[in-house]
């Protein structure tokens, strides 16, 4: 009990800084408290229990969904299917090396190379660089996606189109390789925001040390390697973590592919979402839908840690 | 007097439920049809002569039509995930084949049940053939009316036959040998065209399970259930089916395996047939009907001089489905009554009214086709009337079973599997049996080799 009493007023102390009373201010959270658990915590806890059962959409298990224990999960990882095309494994394995070369070799290394680019040129090329580069970001998904098909198309293509004017053959590229479409898709789409992240953190580095560097007659790969590299370390972690989580649960390449042909861009969003929305099996797009909360609370938990290390 | 009263109060009552229809009702009507696009004839006809006349008939009443310009899958997604929110268009044209799936997952009611017992007194009933009757019918109960069935055949392009030195006006071939060495000429005489293509593959939805592996898979005798309603998971008959897609598209590329493959493949196929590429494409009449008529995106320049049919032959003559030479599989499509419509009996009326000879007579004018009303004119259309008096007889339907739709999903990846060359038919039989067994339940399920 005293200790209690002892410690309370050392807890009560931020208190202090409040405008509201704490009544007042539980009040003006409620409503929030409550969006957040109808939108939120709710549906969590539905996905969670729909998992466990076999419900549909369509046929008898809408009306009558059984619980099934933990079958959905077991049928997912079924070893003798599990890494089949159309499977969960393969679209696992499918987004690991989407991730891989698209968001930590593409995006990151190609938004590190355009940073460190723009800081030598005159600021009206920077500019514009950094417009077309940011357009990319920023445009609606349905828009870009649409663009590329039709950009990628082997009959009508703007692509083959030009290469052709220029004496080289025609590709099939949406039909014979699909994964480096998506892959490069997905980079040229995200880079903008590794380059914007590298760009603020080469900015913050005082000039002096690279006006020292300059006066030594170090060459500008020495100067990036022992100056730029070390100083922005921090932002290139947190960077290669934001950029997976996002591009793990990505469903942009849907647009151009359909997750076909034959399933080689089936990425885990787009296996989601068949399961659950095109064969309407909803216990099963649960369980999935659970696998990926994992998955990315798993990522968010090491993002946090770094992030207090960092502050420590 | 409390009785005095209380009349006087349900007369209020209802002198403003009378009153209400003064502020018109709006009725929403779906369909997978655009004007100048896919089902042009089915829009039209709605927009320019069912709308008007009912309208004219019921001032109270605004029609809207919604036209639809997707897959008959994405219609179908979307009418499902409507359905089960409440909400949806009132009136919506369905495909017969899913209506158990709906029914056993509580999306869809009986007609009596959404707009009352009085549509049992319908005078239409009476005037539909058995045949049609049972496309909307699902455990001795309408869920809608049907406005047509079909039948499947080769569609065949007379010119280019001709320039491989076959008889275009006689060819029918009696085997898939047969079938595959028209194909094998026309390839020889023109090394750069995809002669015959029978659907498959996932992006073309139920078209690649009706048209294509259906109309295989009833020449081996076999059919995707056996006499008990059992799943047939393994036998000779997929093992045959398969090989013959792998003979096409694989093997000896007589069809056009992108045309399978991409998310636009079914119009890729179109048109390949207005091209002249493919001479050889098994589609159901709405083919030559909605398909390939002057002025749509597909049309066949001559048609009529042009485009032929012939019989899809069984593997053997003989080795067919009941032992027939010759195979066909007819489906049928209708209009339902989304079951949370607020309006069910301006629905009902709607529905009714559009399916009263004197409105199907003006789409006969629009687009002719078989008719599912035995009082409504069979079409004076050669090509109609001879496909179906010639097919009919012949002609299968598909399981009316609630699984039916997931199991044709499964279909689709399957044939997929083997059209792209990722899978042998043996590997890819294999895992339509797992995932068949997934979805029904192994004892529902038969293997027979």
């Amino acid at each position: 009990m005293t200790t209690d009493l002892n410690t309370a007023p050392a807890r009560r102390k931020p208190r202090n800084f409040a405008l509201l009373s704490a009544r007042a201010g539980a009040a003006f959270l409620t409503p929030a408290g409550i969006l957040v658990s109808v939108f939120v915590i709710v549906p969590f806890f539905w996905v969670i229990f729909v998992s466990f059962t076999n419900r549909t959409l369509l046929g008898r298990t809408a009306l009558n969904p059984e619980f099934v224990g933990l079958a959905n999960y077991l049928a997912l990882f079924d070893p003798a299917t599990f890494f089949q095309r159309g499977q969960f494994g393969f679209s696992l394995i499918l987004t690991t090396q989407f991730v891989l070369a698209s968001a930590l070799i593409g995006q990151a290394l190609l938004g590190l190379l355009l940073a460190w680019l723009i800081q030598t040129v005159p600021p009206w090329v920077k500019r514009i660089t950094e417009t077309f580069v940011i357009a990319a970001w920023i445009l609606p998904e349905v828009v870009i996606g649409f663009a590329w098909f039709a950009f990628l198309d082997r009959d009508q293509g703007t692509l083959n189109m030009l290469l052709e004017s220029v004496g080289l053959p025609p590709g099939d590229f949406l039909l014979d390789s699909p994964f480096w479409v998506i892959v490069v898709f997905n980079t040229w789409r995200g880079a903008a925001f590794s380059m914007m992240l590298f760009n603020s953190a080469f900015s913050s580095i005082p000039p002096s040390y690279f006006q020292a560097a300059d006066v030594a007659g170090a060459s500008s790969w020495q100067k990036f390697r022992d100056i730029g590299l070390p100083l922005i370390r921090g932002h290139i972690v947190t960077d290669l973590i934001l950029i997976t989580m996002w591009t793990f649960n990505t469903f942009t390449p849907f647009l151009l592919t359909n997750g076909g042909p034959s399933y080689r861009t089936e990425l885990v969003s787009i296996y989601n979402y068949r399961v659950a929305f095109q064969d309407f099996q909803f216990g099963k797009g649960a369980a999935v839908g659970v696998i990926m909360m994992l998955i990315n609370l798993a990522f968010a938990l090491v993002y946090l840690s770094l992030g207090r290390k960092k502050r420590a | 007097m409390t009785n005095r009263l209380r009349s006087l109060a349900l007369g209020l009552v209802g002198a403003t439920a009378v009153a209400l229809p003064a502020f018109a009702v709006d009725l929403n009507v779906t369909c997978r049809c655009v004007i100048g696009g896919v089902n042009s004839g089915t829009a039209q006809w709605i927009e320019e002569s069912v709308i008007p006349a009912f309208e004219a008939a019921n001032p109270d009443v605004n029609v809207v039509l919604n036209q639809f310009g997707g897959e008959d899958a994405q219609l179908t997604q979307q009418l499902a995930l409507d359905f089960s929110t409440g909400a949806g268009p009132d009136v919506t044209a369905f495909d017969g084949f899913l209506i158990p799936s709906f029914v056993e997952g509580g999306l869809l009611k009986s007609l009596d049940e959404v707009a009352g017992p009085e549509v049992n007194d319908w005078s239409g009933w009476a005037a539909l053939s058995e045949g049609s009757r049972a496309l909307m019918l699902y455990q001795d109960k309408y869920y809608g009316i049907p406005l047509g069935t079909d039948v499947r055949m080769i569609n065949t392009r007379k010119d280019i036959l001709a320039e491989a030195g076959i008889d275009a006006d006689t060819w029918q071939p009696n085997s898939w040998e047969e079938l595959l060495d028209a194909a094998r000429a026309i390839k020889k005489a023109k090394p750069d065209s995809f002669p015959l293509q029978i659907n498959a593959g996932v992006a073309m939805g139920e078209a690649t399970t009706m048209q294509g592996y259906w109309m295989v898979l009833l020449g081996t005798g076999e059919a995707v259930t056996d006499e008990n309603g059992k799943f047939i998971v393994s036998s000779q008959g997929i093992l045959d089916t398969l090989n013959l897609y792998k003979t096409i598209y694989v093997d000896e590329k007589l069809g056009d395996q992108r045309a399978q493959l991409l998310a636009d493949g079914r119009n890729r196929s179109f048109a390949n047939f207005r091209d002249g590429v493919t001479a050889l494409l098994v589609e159901g009449d709405y083919f030559y009907r909605s398909v390939t008529p002057e002025g749509s995106e597909f049309a066949v320049a001559n048609r009529d001089e042009v485009q032929g049919w012939a019989k899809m032959p069984a593997k053997e003559p003989g080795a067919g489905i009941r032992g027939q030479d010759f195979v066909t599989i007819s489906g049928g499509t209708g209009f339902v009554i989304n079951p949370a419509t607020d309006t069910p009996k301006e629905a009902w009326a709607f529905l009714s009214f559009m399916n009263e000879p004197a409105q199907l007579e003006a789409f006969q004018a629009i687009q002719p086709r078989i008719t599912a009303r035995t009082d409504v004119a069979i079409p004076n259309n050669p090509f109609l009337t001879e496909t179906s008096q010639t097919l009919l007889p012949l002609t299968t339907a598909r399981p009316n079973d609630p699984n039916y739709n997931a199991v044709s999903s499964e279909i689709q990846r399957m044939t997929e599997a083997v059209v792209s060359g990722e899978l042998s038919p043996e590997e890819a039989m294999a895992q339509y049996k797992s995932a068949v067994i997934a979805i029904v339940g192994e004892e529902n399920t038969v293997s027979l080799l």
